[in-house]
């Protein structure tokens, strides 16, 4: 075998490497991107879910729009303080600290407490249910229990329990996807500081509320007065509680006659026995 | 006869012996009519009377709520008790005249004859139709009127006569073009008159050869009307599958029949056009198949709208048994009912009682994509797919694959070996979708 069948390929060969890495070595400095560091910095920030909830294609997305200065520091809700404060830190700003707000289900009509109004078969979702008369459900607010905000939500926070959905606060980001994907629209933000919750979104007569759930609120007005701080309003047929009043002093939970009030963290442990 | 058809389609036990050979009989005034001010496709009706007001029958009680809408009239004589959401076969609770009957049935003056067809022009047909609260009585209640006026760019060029009945049970509208053949040829000529077309065809399953003998015969003596044989095959009733079956031609998506020149009206409308010109009196009635194995005595009756579907089941002898599903219509795609206490509404064909075997749900199993439903589906859809991307909540996907030309026929189900809830799904993208478009403007 003659040297020269190795030695030709290889010079050929080593040679045209040469060329183009010289090629490429000009290109990558004659054509750089310009890009700015912060990008990468706040991506590392940022909890890279990628949940979509701030309304960008993912994290990569909003940090992208933070440093472009498009989104404010504290777009990320599941992030929340700790990565509003990190972003801040990087952009050389004071973040505004926002107090983490979690989903609330205002419901508390489980299989025991509301009525049916028939019997459901078929697909087992709460917008299949809905388009039904508005599921079987007799009260037509009321939590379906098919779990289509369980499904929807991406950090596995919603659990159902004894057919009505309940969030768990630990895992909750706050990043509203189960509010949205509720049929019934009974989820609720609310400050995760506020513990005291009105477990009902029926806006019928206390009457009719009376006929088909237990833990029904029925318009009573009684919290309204009972409240010291003037942070309960009635309004169609319903409590709600103005959280900027409240001071989670519970003196409605132990007055309301259908226990439609109730400490979230009680709730929560029911729950829990119930599940058990 | 030769017979036309479309492709696709499914042949379900069509159970029609029930109640084929009984004569449509007037059903007992109710004592209390229910008239629910939403009946129709579009805007709900305005209330022109309070409680407390006398009323008299085919009395307008409640005005079109806009363009796409129809008014409602009063189907007894008596007081208006109460103005108040009632429960209606949709499943929802919609605002309703309540009127308790007197037992008189007097009718109202304004309850006039409106001349002959011959004379009347066509706008006049259609004012006469629109007043007369006319909406499509096969099921959908599309209001007639707006069907009738087609947008001036569009050239209809033919009518046709909607009498396949394909819904598998129901037999009102065969009894009515075998009892009131020459309504339906009146109706039919009134509507070719208020579209300016000169050729009318009268469709009819060929499982129902009396049905076409009588409209051969009564159409005889009118050259410009046709009647033609259909191949017996669900759905050779929907619009589209009809028109595709008869000319050839095929709808475009998200197009209107008037898109490929035609305008398709059931026969129970055409002969409610007649009596609303022939009389003037409005649609304040309707013939209703009650029918099922879970009825002792099925039968066609003609009943008052409002009447509660539970007066005319013990008109019918009561449940046989433990009913296992009430249906309104029929069984591929009526509306299953919880309540017995909703009234008859202007789209109600029929009341259908399955027992309690028959309404048993079957296991779901897994999709072995064999491509049944892809078969049966006359609307060239890929129902697995769409119900797939349904079910993982992927609406846009299944927009791609053209969700909303999904005509909810329920073939797809039908034919699924896996028993998997096909159109049910497809039909929950298809209003998730319906609800993105709206959104987006």
């Amino acid at each position: 075998m003659n040297i020269n069948d190795i030695l030709i390929p290889m010079v050929t060969l080593g040679g045209l490497g040469l060329i183009f890495g010289a090629i490429l070595a000009f290109a990558s400095s004659r054509f750089a991107v310009e890009k700015d560091p912060r990008v990468d910095e706040v991506r590392e920030a940022l909890p890279g879910a990628n949940c979509g909830a701030c309304g960008y294609p993912g994290c990569d997305g909003l940090s992208a729009a933070i440093v472009a200065g498009k989104a404010p520091m504290n777009a990320c809700t599941v992030g929340g303080a700790a990565s509003a404060e990190k972003i801040g830190a990087i952009m050389g700003v004071e973040a505004q600290a926002s107090e983490k707000q979690v989903a609330r289900v205002l419901c508390q009509g489980d299989l025991e407490a509301a009525a049916q109004k028939y019997k459901y078969v078929g697909i087992e979702s709460c917008a299949a249910a809905n388009a039904l008369g508005g599921g079987s459900k007799a009260c037509g607010y009321g939590c379906l229990g098919f779990g289509d905000c369980a499904k929807a939500c991406p950090f596995d926070a919603i659990e159902i329990v004894n057919g009505v959905a309940i969030v768990d606060e630990e895992r909750c980001t706050g990043c509203t996807i189960c509010v949205a994907a509720c049929p019934k629209g009974i989820i609720q933000m609310v400050p995760q500081s506020k513990r005291v919750v009105i477990l009902c979104a029926s806006l019928d007569k206390g009457k009719l509320v009376r006929g088909y759930c237990k833990v029904g609120c029925i318009a009573c007005n009684i919290c309204v007065r009972k409240c010291p701080e003037n942070a309960i309003v009635l309004e169609s047929n319903l409590a709600h509680i103005v959280y900027d009043k409240c001071t989670n002093c519970a003196e409605c939970v132990d007055k309301c006659p259908t226990s439609s009030i109730k400490k979230y963290d009680d709730v929560c442990e029911e729950k829990q026995t119930a599940a058990l | 006869m030769k017979t036309v058809t479309f492709k696709g389609g499914i042949h379900p036990s069509y159970n029609k012996e029930f109640t084929a050979s009984k004569p449509i009989r007037p059903a007992a005034l109710p004592q209390t009519a229910v008239i629910p001010l939403q009946q129709h496709v579009g805007a709900p009706c305005k209330p022109l009377v309070k409680a407390g007001d006398e009323v008299k029958v085919g009395q307008k009680i409640g005005e079109a709520g806009g363009f796409v809408s129809v008014p409602v009239h009063a189907s007894v004589s008596g007081k208006v008790v109460a103005v108040e959401p009632r429960l209606h076969p949709g499943g929802q609770q919609v605002m309703s005249l309540v009127i308790e009957s007197d037992g008189q049935d007097t009718v109202d003056e304004n309850v006039q004859p409106r001349g002959d067809i011959d004379k009347l022009s066509a706008k006049e047909i259609i004012d006469i139709i629109k007043e007369a609260g006319i909406a499509g009585l096969g099921g959908a209640a599309f209001p007639t009127h707006v069907k009738l006026s087609p947008p001036p760019d569009k050239k209809v060029e033919l009518v046709i006569i909607n009498g396949a009945e394909c819904e598998p049970y129901l037999t009102c509208d065969h009894r009515l073009m075998l009892e009131q053949t020459d309504d339906v040829i009146y109706g039919t000529r009134a509507i070719m008159k208020a579209l300016g077309v000169s050729k009318g065809i009268i469709a009819i399953e060929n499982n129902k050869p009396d049905a076409i003998a009588a409209m051969l015969k009564a159409t005889s003596a009118y050259a410009n009307i046709e009647v033609m044989a259909l191949k017996t095959k669900y759905p050779q009733g929907a619009e589209k599958q009809l028109i595709k079956a008869i000319t050839g031609k095929e709808v475009p998506s998200g197009g209107l029949p008037a898109d490929v020149g035609t305008v398709v009206d059931n026969v129970g409308t055409a002969a409610t056009i007649a009596r609303a010109i022939k009389t003037g009196m409005p649609l304040i009635e309707r013939a209703v198949t009650v029918t099922g194995r879970g009825i002792k005595e099925p039968a066609n009756l003609m009943v008052r709208i409002g009447t509660p579907f539970s007066q005319l089941i013990d008109e019918c002898g009561g449940f046989a048994d433990k009913p296992g599903k009430v249906i309104m219509g029929g069984p591929m795609m009526g509306i299953a009912q919880y309540s017995l206490d909703v009234p008859v509404i202007k789209g109600t064909s029929g009341i259908l009682v399955l027992t309690e075997g028959e309404a048993q749900a079957p296991q779901v199993q897994v999709c072995i994509r064999c491509a049944r439903c892809v078969e049966a589906c006359p609307a060239d859809l890929l129902p697995l797919y769409i119900s797939r991307y349904a079910l993982a909540g992927m609406y846009d996907k299944a927009e791609q694959y053209n969700a909303m030309d999904c005509i909810e026929c329920g073939c797809c189900s039908f034919e699924c070996p896996a028993k998997r809830p096909l159109v049910e799904s497809i039909r929950l993208a298809k209003r998730a979708i319906a609800a993105n478009r709206r959104k987006a403007g």
